[in-house]
């Protein structure tokens, strides 16, 4: 990376970045500015304190991990392709990509991959199961003061109950997907705005 | 001229029907922003309608008055050069109608600004102010009603930075109240007039063509607006805005006030164009206005699901959403505007200093504002069934130590004497009904209550009739502690890690403080009490420091003393001393009652450290107070500086951690002396390094940087009040 994190992006990085993540030359050019404009040391990377200073985060319940998932395994720091790959995640699924090329690789934001994403946040150990003790820490995350632990931990049990099918008592991808299937609609739906205003 | 005869009585000329028109189509959007409050829609369609609503009456009230204007010259001598000359004036009058509105609101925010003595006075200058605003635009046949509202939208900011809070409330209520019954009159008159035969005339033909026009004119004007708007927006307005915009078309006050006020003389259809306006607002506001939120809600519903969703669909939907919300604030969803950001420049560093009051904090704010949030706390989890002692980790303040507030009884007899029937006394503990949950339906109850919300971006505080609860600021503060201390206890761990190879086996005596004011812990470094007195409760010994599961136990407290200013402010009585922090320092942890030292006398937030770049006050504009800003800014740089090679830059500092009172301080957050979730306190390390950076900042800034704090007391004092 450059050592001025306020160089212009070049083309040719622009267009391996469509090609990667299917953004448009605009919106990597918006995503770019609003990087640079989070990478305080200018150093073309960020850093874990870079996304928290964002103040929006922290009264995200699932703030701090979503800012992990920026990061790759055991990195502290995240460039900006590895940001976009992220993002790309999220992006809008337009009909004009369903003709294209089907036998490529799949694109970052198709369904399954988001939902990998949510998986992933669920997972910490990235044993590709969500485990009591996981689902325990998410809800608790997601959830105000009111519920004590029992509580809890009988939600969790419930929701385990739910999705499991072979009987492991942990919920491994697959069971996720076929659980939130309609929330699998949903999210479908729902897309990353990038409003311009 | 051309004579229409919709029927044999009617008589109106084109300008005639110009000017129905003009006064027909002012668009009073009551009802659908009451409905966008139950039902979450597109926050750009709230943004739209709200806007829409909000100059529509002045533009409105423009046309009116031009075409007015034209109808008494008379159709006939109105010549090309007229109909230039009343666009022209349209402008002039709605641009200069702005410029006096944002005139007053810079006189308003400086007036404010010295009002700290004469509190009682507030509310009546930001009415006067306002309406001083009005009458001068009336003087000068300027729009008055833009005039006003733009004297709103440009005070705002710094108004309610300076008043107190008391009369922030007093202002909104009185406006709320004022506006509910101006409403409330007019529709009064609009009832009577419909019942009293001499006012209206009533033409079939004239009634139902304008009904089903207004319509299908209105959805025309949204969808062709939109079709041209949509070619310019990344994300185009879907259908269900654009028919929640059509449809959200009522007409209200606004029409039958103009309509009234023609002139029968020259506009001699007048009593026509009463009883359609009538008619019309009649209808719109009781059939659309009661049919918009079953309309929405029915667009809205996914087709799919006709089942209820399962607990796991649920919990996952709902962890979506705070993925996307997060993932939409990481991506920046405002994005970096250059004029935006230039026009906070601008007033960060010459409006805000001008408008924005230097105060003086009170103490005695604060410690009320302490205790009427923990009881007010305890209340509330009591009544829902909490047991104090366990679940919501409440601490009641620590009041064996607190000689000087002997009004603070313990929270049992409090609560006796306000009615309420919960006892709290320590020998009967509620047990929470064990977690059998039996039923699908309680866990849903459960879940549904529980689970917080996604953020909403904008909130809607614009119901007339309506004051909105504080639900997403209790989540807020709730979230952000949680957070804050996660954060933190990542930090404390990666720093004892490298920590732990750089120091040897030497004691290291850490000394826990009680803190005997009561914003304690996660405000440490504004502790307020009237003497520096700091009592030591605990003094532990740490054997050795590679122990970092330890960190729970100790940690330092400390209460952040105000700098000695040759300028002498008279209710600096506290003093606020700052702690060195033992671990990265030479272990050398004067307990804080001793004098100040030099290098601790400034508070981590004064000074200045170079304007930020633009892109964080802005985001930084949505969560914190406009007095915060600074200090948060501040306070991020300053931690990068502590990142001198070893630690990396924690953006948990005395600021932001004290950020979290900014509802009030948490239960959670206080801990009776002596527990061992000290986790709390461990804030103390964290808290001096961030404080020890500032050594070498310039005394001048003092007068600035008071004023940053004890805008930041103020602020929390302000929103601990109920």
């Amino acid at each position: 990376m450059g050592s001025r994190a306020s160089r212009l992006l070049r083309e040719e990085e622009i267009e391996e970045i469509k090609k990667e993540t299917g953004f448009s030359h605009s919106q990597i050019t918006r995503l770019y500015s609003r990087f640079t404009s989070l990478d305080k040391g200018e150093n073309g990377t960020l850093s874990r304190e870079d996304f928290q200073r964002i103040p929006e985060l922290a009264i995200n319940p699932l703030g701090d991990r979503i800012i992990n998932a920026f990061f790759p395994e055991g990195e502290d720091q995240v460039n900006f392709r590895g940001f976009m790959r992220t993002l790309a995640h999220f992006r809008p699924i337009e009909d004009n990509e369903k003709n294209k090329n089907p036998s490529a690789t799949e694109p970052l934001n198709s369904r399954t991959n988001k939902l990998l994403f949510a998986f992933r946040l669920y997972d910490l150990d990235r044993d590709d199961k969500i485990s009591r003790d996981e689902l325990l820490q998410v809800l608790r995350m997601m959830v105000g003061v009111n519920i004590s632990d029992e509580q809890l931990g009988s939600i969790a049990d419930r929701t385990i109950q739910e999705a499991d099918t072979n009987g492991d008592s942990c919920i491994s991808f697959n069971e996720f997907i076929k659980a939130s299937f309609v929330v699998n609609i949903h999210i479908c739906t729902v897309v990353l705005v990038l409003v311009n205003i | 001229t051309n004579t229409y005869h919709l029927s044999f009585h009617v008589q109106a000329e084109m300008l005639d029907f110009l000017l129905f028109g003009a006064l027909i189509s002012a668009v009073d959007p009551v009802a659908v922003l009451a409905v966008f409050e139950e039902v979450h829609v597109n926050e750009t369609l709230f943004i739209i309608v709200f806007g829409e609503s909000l100059v529509n009456d002045a533009v409105t009230v423009v046309l009116y008055k031009v075409y007015i204007s034209f109808v008494e010259v008379g159709a006939e001598n109105v010549q090309t050069a007229d109909y230039f000359k009343g666009v022209a004036s349209f402008l002039i009058v709605s641009i200069g109608g702005t410029m006096v509105g944002l005139i007053f609101a810079v006189i308003l925010g400086f007036i404010t600004r010295f009002t700290k003595k004469v509190r009682i006075i507030e509310p009546l200058l930001v009415f006067l102010m306002v309406y001083l605003a009005y009458l001068t635009a009336e003087l000068f046949s300027l729009s008055a009603i833009l005039s006003m509202t733009f004297c709103g939208i440009g005070a705002n900011k710094y108004v309610e930075a300076n008043i107190s809070q008391k009369s922030r409330t007093t202002v909104k209520y009185t406006m709320k109240t004022l506006a509910s019954i101006a409403e409330t009159i007019i529709f009064i008159f609009l009832g009577i007039s419909a019942v009293d035969k001499s006012k209206w005339a009533w033409d079939t033909g004239l009634v139902s063509c304008t009904l089903v026009f207004i319509f299908i004119f209105r959805a025309v004007g949204v969808v062709g607006q939109t079709w041209v708007l949509n070619r310019f927006r990344l994300v185009p307005l879907e259908k269900i805005d654009q028919v929640v915009m059509s449809y959200g078309g009522l007409r209200g006050a606004v029409a039958f006030a103009l309509v009234v006020l023609l002139d029968g003389e020259q506009v001699k259809a007048k009593d026509y164009f009463v009883a359609t306006t009538i008619v019309v607002v009649f209808f719109t506001v009781m059939f659309q206005g009661l049919t918009i939120k079953p309309l929405v809600k029915w667009l809205k519903v996914p087709r799919a699901t006709n089942r209820k969703p399962t607990i796991n669909e649920e919990i996952h939907e709902r962890a979506f959403d705070h993925i996307l919300t997060a993932v939409e604030d990481i991506a920046g969803l405002q994005g970096y505007h250059h004029w935006r950001d230039k026009w906070e420049q601008f007033d960060k560093n010459y409006l805000s200093k001008l408008l924005l009051r230097k105060s003086v904090y009170r103490k005695s704010e604060l410690w009320e504002a302490y205790q009427k949030i923990n009881i007010r706390d305890a209340i509330s989890v009591i009544d829902q069934g909490g047991n104090v002692l366990t679940s919501a980790r409440l601490s009641l303040p620590s009041m064996a130590s607190r000689a000087s507030f002997p009004e603070v009884t313990n929270v049992t007899n409090y609560l006796r004497e306000n009615g309420s029937g919960v006892c709290l006394d320590l020998q009967v503990i509620d047990n929470i009904p064990g977690a059998k949950v039996e039923e699908d339906m309680e866990t849903h109850h459960v879940l549904a209550g529980n689970l917080y919300k996604p953020r909403r971006r904008y909130q809607s505080h614009y119901s007339r009739h309506f004051m909105p609860l504080g639900e997403q600021e209790r989540q807020d503060r709730e979230v952000f502690q949680r957070n804050m201390r996660s954060r933190m206890e990542t930090f404390k761990s990666t720093r004892y890690k490298r920590h732990k190879k750089e120091r040897s086996l030497k004691k290291v005596r850490r000394i826990k403080l009680q803190v005997t004011s009561p914003p304690t812990s996660s405000c440490d470094s504004l502790s307020l009490c009237s003497d520096p007195v700091v009592v030591p409760v605990e003094t532990e010994d740490k054997a050795e420091h590679s122990d970092p599961e330890k960190d729970e136990d100790v940690g330092i407290t400390f209460i952040a003393r105000k700098a000695e200013t040759p300028k002498q402010r008279p209710k600096s009585g506290c003093q606020i001393p700052l702690l060195p922090p033992p671990p990265p320092a030479p272990p050398s942890p004067p307990p804080a009652s001793s004098s100040p030292t030099s290098e601790d006398s400034h508070l981590p937030w004064k000074g200045s450290l170079g304007s930020p770049p633009p892109c964080v006050s802005l985001e930084a504009t949505k969560i914190i107070p406009v007095d915060l800003q600074q200090a948060w800014n501040q306070s991020i740089s300053s931690l990068e500086s502590i990142s001198s090679p070893p630690a990396p830059a924690e953006p948990v500092h005395p600021r932001v951690s004290a950020l979290s009172r900014l509802g009030g301080p948490r239960p959670a957050s206080y801990t009776p002396p002596g527990s061992a979730a000290g986790s709390t306190f461990s804030i103390g390390p964290q808290v001096s390094q961030g404080s020890f950076l500032f050594p070498d900042k310039k005394k001048e800034e003092e007068e600035e940087e008071e004023d940053v704090e004890g805008e930041w007391l103020r602020r929390c004092s302000r929103s601990c009040l109920p």
